[in-house]
Parts: C-alpha cells; sequence; structure tokens
C-alpha cells in the first residue's frame, strides 16, 4: 500500500498555511534565480525585500577579536565548553539572562528596566510570537493585528495554532496611525463573527512602517486592552533600530505611566534585527504576567538558545562600554543609509512614509500605477522585479488595505549598492511617469467602452480601490511633482 | 502618578496553557528538585543525593575536549567569518553541517545505511524533532502508538501543543520487553474502540528507558505492521551512538536500504547530538524523512526551532573530521560498555536484577521483590524511600508507563566513576539492612 505524497499527512501539513505561497516570497525566488553581485552580476536582482541590519558588523567583529574569551572554541575560552555544552536548563543561563534584561533597558534609554527571571527563551522571534499564541488563545480564538503587518505572521502566529488573525486596517489618510474607532470596529466584527478575541499584537517599531507609537496612540491602545479585557503583546524587534525622534516609547514604559493589567502584558523581542544576528535564533518572550512566564518558559524546551550562543551573548551584551558604542554607532549608520535612500527617492519624485526606525521605508508608488488597484499593484511589482531587477515587498503581502505602497529594505546593502538601485530607480520613474500619462491620456479622451472588469487572482481585492470614479479625471489623483511638471 | 493599583479578576489563558501535560508535576521531575536542593559534592556535600535521573553522557568529553584543544586555533578564527555566519538563517541549514551529519550518522550504523544530507532537516534538539513529526503526522485528537515503557518526557513533547494521544503499546518483562506482533494489534485495536484515528508508530531504538537495542526481526515486524495499517512510523535513534557494540544495532535505515527503499515514505527517524556527544546544551537535532513532502514541511516548520548558526558551524568542522568522529565513536562505545558492566555487577552482587541491556546511559532495574504489593503506589513508596533515605534520585517505572510495577531507570554516564561507585555501596548498604543481599 502507497504512501502518496501528502495524503496520509495531518491537515497542518497539507494546508497552504506555511504561507510561503504568498508574493513575499515569490520574489525572494526571483533574487535567488539571478542575485546581483558588484562584480560577479551586476545587472543581476537586488535584494530589498530582506530586513536585515548589515551596517554594523565591524564594531562586532572588532569585539570579537578583543574577546576571544567569549568564544568556547578559542583557546582563551576552551576551558569553559564542557559545562556550556552541558547546559540544557530551561531558565536559560543567568548570565545571558541578566545581560539581555539590562540590554533591552539600555536600548529604552534606562526608562524601563527589565527583570531576567521573566526573560524566557524561544527560537527567533518567530518561535517567541508562536509561543504566545499558543499560552494566550485556543484554537478558533482570535488576535487583532493592526496592518500593514509583518507578512508571516500569518504563518508565525496562525498555522500551528489554529489562531485567527483579525486585521485592524490603518489608513494611509491618517499615516497608518491606529485608531480607536478601527480597533473598536474590528472588535465588534470579531464579536458579530462569534470570534473570540484573546488579545492584540503590534509591532512597535512598526513592519512594515518604520514609525514607532506615539505616547496618545498607546496609552489609547493599553486603554482599550484593558478594558476589553484582552491581551496585549507587543513585538518590539526593531527597538534598537530608532534612529531619529520621537524616540521610542516602550509598553514598558507606558505601564509605569497608566493603569493597567499587567497580567495582560507581554513583549516579543530578538536580536535578529537590532544586532544583525538572524542566524543566531535569539528570541525572547517577556511577560508581566507569572503564569504566562511559567508556562513559556516550559514551553522553550521545544526552541532553546544554543547555550554556545548565550554564553557568546552574555559577554557581549554585558560589556556596556560597547553597547553604548554599539546603540550610537548603530543608530546613526541607519540614519545615514535611510536619509541617503530617501533623498534619492525624493529626487525622482517619490515618497515614503515618514519613519523615524526600521531597516525599511514604505515607499508610495500609488502615482506609477496604472489602475489603482491591486492588481495594478502587483503588475507594478512584477516590472520592478523583472525589468528595475529590484526585489521590493508589495503592500498587498502586508495587507495593506489600499493598493500602491511597497516596503524597500535599506539596511541590507553597501552604499555603492544603494547608489545602483537608486540609478535603476531613476531610470525607471522616468519611463513609467512617461507611459502612465499616457495611458491616463488615453483612458480621459476615450469613451468608457468597457467598465473595469478585472479577472482578480488576488485576494486583496478591495472594492473602493475599483470604483470607476478614481479614474475621472475630476477626482484629484495623488501625483508626483515630476509628474505635475509635465503636466 | 499611578493611580491606586486595582484589582483585576485573572483574565484566562489558553487551554494549553492551563493544562497539565507539560507533565512537569510527575515523579520524574519531583526527584530533581530533591537533587537540587542538595545535590551529592565528592567534597562538599558527601551526603547529598546522587542524581541517576539524567540521563547525560559525560564519559567521553574528555575526546570532545582533546579535539577542540587541537583545532581550536582554526575554529576560533572567528571574525573573519562571524558577518557571513551570523546571519544565515536559511532554514535549509548550512550544506556543511547537513553533510557532516549524514557523514556521522552513516559512521554509527557502520556505513550500513547512506544518509542524504538534502533529507536532513534541522531542529532545536530531539525535543523540537518530535513534537514537529506529530504535528505533521497527526492532528489534534489523533493518536501514536508507542512502547511501554517510555522516555517521560514524550507525554509533554508529542501532546501538549500538538493535541495528539499516545496510546500505549504494552511490553511485558517475560518476554524482556519485546515489541510483540499482539502488542501492536492490541494496541491499534485500544485505538479503534475509542474511535481514535491511529496516525502511526514511534519507537526509540536504542530503547530509553529499557539500554537495549531493538532486534532485527522485531522491527522487521513493526515495518510491516505499520505497513499493513498504512501508517507511520518515527524512529527515535537518538541513542545510536551509545549502544555497545556497532554490531549489535540494526537502525530502521539500514533495513530499508536494504529492501531498496520499498514503503520508505511511512519511514522517519530523529537524531540529536545530545547523547552521543554529550552537547546537550547545543539543541542539535535533526530529522531524517524519506517523505518529500514531509521534508519539505518539516522544513519550513523548522523556522520555529532552527540550530543556531554559529553552533552549526562548530559542528561540520568537528564532524566531518574523520578522524575525531571514528575515534570518539569507537573510545565512546567501549567506556560506556564499561560503565554499564561495572552498575550491572555492583547490583547483582547486591542482589539486584536488571534486564539485559547493550545500549544507552542507563539501566533497567528490576526491584519488584521489594515491593510489599505490587501496585503502582508501593513503587513510589519505595522510590520515595530511595530517594530521602537512600539519597538516590532514579526514575520511577511508572513515569515511563510501565505496565508492571517495581522497575527502575538508573543513569550511569552521567557521573564520575567514583561517584558511582559511592552509589553501588549505598545501594548495597540499603539491600544489606534488608537482609536482601545474595
Amino acid at each position: 500500500m502507497e504512501l502518496k505524497g501528502s495524503s496520509n499527512l495531518s491537515t497542518l501539513a497539507s494546508s497552504n498555511d506555511h504561507g510561503e505561497n504568498s508574493l513575499y516570497f515569490e520574489g525572494w525566488k526571483a533574487y535567488d534565480n539571478d542575485p546581483f553581485h558588484p562584480s560577479r552580476n551586476p545587472k543581476g536582482v537586488i535584494q530589498m525585500g530582506l530586513a536585515e541590519n548589515q551596517l554594523s558588523f565591524e564594531l562586532i567583529e572588532d569585539w570579537i577579536k578583543k574577546n576571544p574569551q567569549a568564544s568556547i572554541c578559542t583557546p582563551e575560552g576552551v576551558q569553559a565548553f564542557k559545562d556550556i555544552a552541558n547546559f540544557q536548563d530551561y531558565h536559560g543561563l543567568p548570565q545571558f539572562r541578566n545581560a539581555v534584561a539590562k540590554f533591552m533597558g539600555r536600548v529604552r534609554g534606562g526608562r524601563a528596566s527589565f527583570d531576567p527571571e521573566r526573560i524566557v527563551m524561544a527560537g527567533g522571534a518567530t518561535g517567541a510570537s508562536e509561543l504566545l499564541m499558543f499560552c494566550l488563545a485556543d484554537r478558533g480564538d482570535g488576535f487583532l493585528v493592526p496592518s500593514p503587518c509583518y507578512p508571516a505572521f500569518d504563518r508565525d502566529l496562525r498555522w500551528r495554532t489554529g489562531v485567527q488573525l483579525l486585521h485592524v486596517e490603518c489608513k494611509s489618510g491618517n499615516n497608518f496611525q491606529l485608531t480607536k474607532q478601527s480597533l473598536e470596529d474590528a472588535y465588534e466584527n470579531a464579536r458579530k463573527a462569534n470570534i473570540k478575541v484573546k488579545g492584540l499584537i503590534i509591532a512597535n517599531p512598526s513592519n512594515p512602517l518604520g514609525t514607532t507609537m506615539d505616547k496618545a496612540t498607546f496609552k489609547m491602545l493599553v486603554k482599550f486592552i484593558n478594558d476589553k479585557k484582552i491581551h496585549l503583546v507587543c513585538d518590539e524587534i526593531y527597538s534598537a533600530t530608532v534612529f531619529r525622534g520621537p524616540r521610542l516609547v516602550s509598553v514598558s514604559e507606558i505601564i509605569e505611566e497608566i493603569e493597567c493589567d499587567r497580567d495582560l502584558i507581554h513583549i516579543v523581542y530578538s536580536l535578529s534585527k537590532d544586532m544583525g544576528l538572524p542566524g543566531f535564533r535569539v528570541g525572547i518572550v517577556y511577560s508581566y504576567n507569572d503564569k504566562v512566564v511559567s508556562c513559556a518558559r516550559k514551553m522553550s524546551s521545544f526552541g532553546l538558545i544554543s547555550s554556545q550562543t548565550q554564553y557568546f551573548l552574555a559577554s557581549m551584551l554585558s560589556d556596556e562600554e560597547f553597547v553604548g558604542k554599539y546603540l550610537s554607532e548603530s543608530a546613526m549608520k541607519l540614519a545615514n543609509q535611510h536619509d541617503l535612500f530617501t533623498r534619492g527617492l525624493e529626487e525622482v519624485g517619490i515618497k515614503c512614509l515618514e519613519s523615524n526606525a526600521g531597516l525599511y521605508v514604505w515607499m508610495d508608488l500609488r502615482p506609477l500605477l496604472k489602475e489603482a488597484t491591486f492588481e495594478g499593484e502587483m503588475d507594478l511589482w512584477r516590472v520592478i522585479i523583472g525589468d528595475v531587477k529590484l526585489n521590493v515587498s508589495p503592500g498587498s503581502s502586508f495587507h495593506c488595505h489600499e493598493p500602491g505602497w511597497f516596503r524597500v529594505c535599506f539596511a541590507n546593502m553597501d552604499i555603492n549598492t544603494m547608489r545602483i538601485a537608486l540609478g535603476r530607480i531613476r531610470k525607471f520613474v522616468v519611463q513609467e511617469s512617461d507611459q502612465v500619462l499616457q495611458v491616463k491620456k488615453q483612458k480621459r479622451t476615450s469613451k468608457r467602452s468597457h467598465g473595469l472588469t478585472l479577472s482578480f487572482s488576488s485576494q486583496m481585492y478591495d472594492e473602493t480601490c475599483s470604483s470607476p470614479r478614481m479614474l475621472s479625471p475630476h477626482t484629484p489623483l495623488p501625483q508626483s511633482p515630476l509628474l505635475r511638471a509635465r503636466t | 502618578m499611578v493611580a491606586e493599583k486595582l484589582q483585576y479578576s485573572s483574565v484566562r489563558l489558553s487551554k494549553v496553557a492551563v493544562s497539565e501535560t507539560h507533565g512537569e508535576d510527575s515523579p520524574y521531575f519531583a526527584g530533581w528538585k530533591v537533587y537540587d536542593e542538595n545535590p551529592y559534592d565528592e567534597l562538599s556535600d558527601s551526603d547529598g543525593v546522587i542524581q541517576m535521573g539524567l540521563a547525560e553522557n559525560q564519559v567521553s568529553f574528555d575526546l570532545v575536549e582533546e579535539y577542540l584543544e587541537k583545532h581550536s586555533a582554526n575554529i576560533g578564527n572567528e571574525a573573519s567569518t562571524f558577518r557571513e555566519n551570523a546571519l544565515f538563517q536559511d532554514y535549509h541549514g548550512l550544506k556543511s553541517f547537513r553533510k557532516a551529519m549524514a557523514s556521522f550518522m552513516e559512521q554509527i550504523r557502520g556505513g550500513r545505511a547512506k544518509f542524504d544530507p538534502d533529507k536532513i532537516v534541522i531542529t532545536a534538539g530531539a525535543t523540537a524533532a518530535n513534537e514537529l513529526l506529530t504535528f505533521i503526522l497527526a492532528d489534534p485528537g489523533d493518536a501514536l502508538l508507542i512502547p511501554t515503557p517510555y522516555y517521560p518526557g514524550f507525554d509533554r513533547d508529542l501532546r501538549w501543543r500538538t493535541g495528539v494521544n499516545i496510546i500505549p503499546i504494552h511490553c511485558k518483562s517475560s518476554n524482556n520487553f519485546e515489541i510483540t506482533r499482539e502488542s501492536l494489534e492490541s494496541a491499534y485495536d485500544e485505538a479503534e474502540s475509542k474511535n481514535v484515528k491511529v496516525r502511526g508508530v514511534l519507537i526509540t531504538n536504542p530503547s530509553n528507558p529499557l539500554g537495549a537495542t531493538i532486534a532485527r526481526p522485531v522491527l522487521e515486524g513493526i515495518l510491516e505492521f505499520v505497513t499493513r495499517k498504512n501508517i507511520h512510523l518515527v524512529s527515535d535513534e537518538i541513542y545510536s551512538g551509545s549502544a555497545f557494540s556497532s554490531d549489535e544495532f540494526v537502525s530502521i535505515s539500514e533495513i530499508l536500504e536494504a529492501r531498496k527503499y520499498q514503503e520508505s515514505e511511512r519511514v522517519h527517524i530523529v537524531y540529536s547530538l545530545s547523547k552521543d556527544l554529550g552537547l546537550p546544551g547545543f539543541r542539535v537535532g535533526t530529522i531524517y524523512s524519506y517523505n518529500d513532502h514531509v521534508v519539505k514541511t518539516a522544513r519550513r516548520m523548522s523556522s520555529f526551532t532552527l540550530i543556531s548558526s554559529q553552533t552549526q558551524q562548530l559542528l561540520a568542522s568537528m564532524l566531518s573530521d574523520r578522524q575525531f568522529t571514528e575515534s570518539y565513536i569507537k573510545t565512546n562505545r567501549e567506556r560506556l560498555k564499561k560503565r554499564q558492566q561495572m552498575i550491572v555487577s555492583g547490583l547483582e552482587n547486591s542482589g539486584i536484577k536488571c534486564l539485559r541491556g547493550n545500549a544507552g546511559l542507563f539501566c533497567w532495574m528490576n526491584l519488584n521483590p521489594l515491593l510489599n504489593e505490587c501496585t503502582k503506589e508501593q513503587e513510589l513508596e519505595l522510590w520515595k524511600l530511595i530517594l530521602h533515605e537512600v539519597k538516590l534520585n532514579i526514575s520511577p517505572g511508572s513515569s515511563c508507563h510501565c505496565s508492571e510495577p517495581g522497575w527502575f531507570r538508573v543513569c550511569f554516564a552521567n557521573m564520575s566513576e567514583r561517584t558511582l561507585e559511592v552509589a553501588l555501596k549505598r545501594i548495597h548498604n540499603f539491600m544489606s539492612s534488608r537482609n536482601l543481599c545474595s
């Protein structure tokens, strides 16, 4: 009797909830097939879809050279090998927990302090967010998440947990800020659909927006979850990527300022973004709820951090001088890279959402859409990947409610590569503006022979965007300065 | 600034969070707590509890240390490769690491089976590997059949977050706890009577807690059974390098290879370096599956539990050094065998019989004659006595779901020979005091 393909596997294994069929990954495949290299493949696809922090490695490399004892593999460090290799206690190395707690406090400018006893390990932030879902929600329960949001939440929060994600749409009209109304609406919709909402998860700083949450909005949010008695999970994995004011306001500060049930407050952290160490799988769950800490710690058995890595990081992160230097230099480098990129975009009339954090910008390409629809966005995206040869991430993969936005990463490349990317963008915008203008001219002068029939494959269909009203010559379209100059 | 602290009624956590399936209230863990409060130390606390409940391999560590000292200049030159390694988060895992693991697994099996590095999926420990496979092979409410006695951690690893059930395959001491066709059928029937869908059989080979390898004909019988029922077979082979002689260990991979991989799509192997190499802190687990869809899905799921790239790099170096691995595997086997012989003969001198073992870091001891009544309760009473008075933390058979009371798992590889002698002496005194010595 043959066990064919997926026929004898679990429902989980046979579903598509691993999320890898999304566009987010399609772009990666295009990159993998033709990756840019300055000398070996200068015409290849430039990877701008990967939020990695590669700007400050020299500092770490320098520290490693000066601190060989931090590694259990060097002659200076090998005497610690036996004890470390044997250490599998899910509490984690005390010196590691202490160092991480201190580091988290430093990142928040000393405005909050963290208790090492509440630090629980997980397999990267991926493992940490999933773990919290297992602790806080049952199969079928719902978790609110403001959109646009990190695409892999679909997999991380839902796949094995069976939790449902309910998006709280944020709109460009108010710079994608979270509003009380949108929260109330989302909560009410869930109630009507008979879905039990167990919590809300936010990323602060936001991915993909690159913005930090302002205090007033944050207080509103905490009040909301407190009133509804639902959990709040704050994914603060980009906390040290804030490169400009306003400074980060962490949930750890807010709860000192307003009254709330602390048992509802949980933080996800990681070193993958702030320190550029995604390979080390350093995920942290920090909860103000004792029962959650206890449960999470037991669950961490499924994703503990290698003791070799704990030992190394304990050493590095407890070097206060290094940490201070790293945090300030990293922020500076991110600011420079961000400014270089956004200025280059501005020169060709492309605007980005104003941001103060993250490893990416949220780019507004609505003016370049041939149609203000998600299909239009996808067409534009395919052109950017295929012709302009940049892997950028389309807003629809972030569950953005309106088409035309793209997340573009800037911290995973050197300045030369960025200049090449900007050059390609410049060339493309000039071509496109001409074309879009032509198309728009034609549409204005031709009779409306057929309506906007869209054979839609995208799941992100949004009625307001496909309304004929959007293409009327009387509707003010968002236009880049470049377009204005030509009409 | 903050208003008077209000009293909040506690918000409910998930069902998973409040359940007891994490299993930490079992005696398996209670004994650890007593040990933690008063651990034996040769010099400072010679009256403390000796930990014999932890299956760790510390007998061959010096070989690993020697290797590192010889090569640390090379391996430790981390600054130059740091960046690339720190950025490496590809869930395929480092190719060099997978190749080294495949080669290591082949060597353990005396070259009698080949492993394809592209079928290796990395996970943070065997704990994660077993849970991950369960998520892939079974739906909530389904069951896996597991021969008793089994590793207590399975109750948590396979059931807690997955919602999958374990149905025991009852094995008896009368035939040395062999997994018979009758016991397999009986377990399957039990599932059917409860309307529970069986998705697979999970065996540990060499067995924990028995400390013995599964014989070839038995493996063939299990393979025939799962084929007939069209279900999966997971073979947890994390103690494969701890079999005292390479010839006595038969891996399911050898049987499949000999059959040119017929029916192999239902077979999956779990491996780890925690036991054979004594590196539990590094969280190195792997899943090897002959089923491409399982490999693909497992790989995607491993995103929740990857191995640190630093650790992958270190082990890629170590395990691709054939001189080191061959010598390690051979020496480790010899030392474990010697250690086991020491404890078994020591126990025999105290009038205690063990199941005949040929692998692992523990022996399966029969204290049934000491029970007042042949019940689980009496076994636990005896266990508490041994813990508090003899001051040895050993694992009661009931925590391993053994269907016969009176058996205990006793670890011997996580201590020095001297400490083992002390432990044996205490047992001897205890048995003498009960006039039970031979």
